[in-house]
């Protein structure tokens, strides 16, 4: 027989895994976010010097 | 065995936001905020999304040094009143799993910042996150009375982190940013300690009040306010601190002062009497204090980029 009422532990098993999905979310847009700054604002002749890796 | 006689243990279940109270949120918030004057306060400037993802960074850093300190402190938090809500002492979190989470979260936040601004920046807070677990939680603070004297220190180097964010250097400016958060922190924290004396006791936490006795406690908070208030003058001295500095600076020190002196004054009767009224309005006034000059510095800062010549300028 399927489960039809939510207890109060499946409430916070679900928003531990909705927040791990939203960390995991928001990781790989600030990672897009900054790897689009970091190409757009490095110089192309700096490109494979030092200062491109910094 | 029927559905009935299932016992759910739902008190025990962990929800995201216990896992989010391992790092500390109200210490992190301070952790932002003087990371992000330092950001903002230091001569040039990096892309406002690096700022961003940097500040966000050290904000993590602080809070995985939250989370090692509730694991290596979980047994102190579970007899202090203060603390025994934290997720450990509830039993919503283990102490594996607050260390794992500490441990892989400091790894991503040096990592991240390192490659996001630059090595120094990073190599700060991995410096400050080794203090904070390593030097306060588990050397000091069961050690000696000086305890938070020294491990102050943790708690003062994100506005120098935020600095090196844009810099990549440590100037005597960032320095004194750090010197005033670490000589804030003993008054603060022994104010605290006045009035939450027992429970110190109680965890066997050899805090001054609890070791040399309260009048000792009094004395230390008036010479450390006076040495606070040389400290946050000298930042008069350097190029980041403006009009708004000095404003904040004489208000907050002759209020801070005062109120050291109030505490000085006193003698136990008559702060039982009472209930502690002059060292709880120290407490809170203190909270203000940090926040008045580093909001000061920052409005300076924002202003000198607005209008040239703005600021007081400064020898340093």
């Amino acid at each position: 027989m399927a489960i039809t009422k939510l207890h109060e532990i499946h409430k916070r098993r679900k928003s531990r895994n909705v927040g791990l999905g939203l960390v995991l979310a928001a990781f790989v847009v600030l990672i897009l976010g900054l790897t689009m700054v970091k190409v757009t604002t490095t110089p192309i002749s700096n490109i494979g010097s030092a200062e491109a890796h910094n | 065995m029927t559905d009935a006689t299932i016992t759910l243990d739902d008190d025990k279940e962990a929800s995201f936001g216990d896992f989010f109270a391992l790092l500390k949120p109200r210490v992190m918030s301070l952790v932002v905020f003087t990371a992000m004057v330092g950001l903002i306060v230091a001569p040039g400037s990096v892309h406002p999304f690096v700022a961003f993802f940097s500040v966000l960074c050290i904000a993590i850093g602080g809070g995985a040094s939250g989370a090692l300190n509730m694991w290596y402190d979980a047994d102190i938090d579970r007899v202090m009143k203060r603390t025994q809500g934290r997720p450990i002492p509830a039993g919503k979190v283990t102490e594996g799993e607050a260390l794992a989470i500490g441990l892989t979260l400091s790894a991503f936040s040096v990592i991240m910042l390192g490659l996001a601004s630059n090595w120094v920046a990073a190599g700060l807070l991995a410096f400050t996150i080794f203090f904070y677990v390593v030097i306060y939680t588990m050397w000091l603070k069961r050690s000696t009375p000086q305890n938070i004297v020294i491990g102050g220190a943790a708690g003062a180097f994100p506005p120098m982190i935020g600095w090196a964010v844009v810099t990549g250097d440590i100037t005597i400016a960032s320095t004194l940013m750090f010197a005033l958060t670490f000589m804030w922190t003993p008054p603060h924290f022994w104010a605290l300690a006045l009035f939450m004396n027992s429970d110190y006791g109680k965890a066997k936490v050899p805090m001054l009040p609890v070791t040399h006795g309260t009048r000792v406690t009094r004395n230390h908070i008036l010479v450390y306010t006076l040495l606070l208030a040389v400290t946050a003058g000298a930042l008069l001295f350097t190029s980041i601190a403006g009009w708004v500095y000095l404003a904040a600076f004489l208000v907050m020190n002759t209020l801070f002062i005062l109120g050291a002196v109030k505490i000085w004054r006193r003698d136990d009767a008559a702060s039982k009497a009472d209930n502690f009224k002059a060292e709880r309005s120290f407490f809170k006034l203190s909270l203000a204090y940090l926040f008045a000059h580093f909001t000061a510095l920052m409005f300076d800062g924002m202003l000198s980029g607005l209008f040239d010549g703005m600021g007081i300028g400064g020898i340093f």
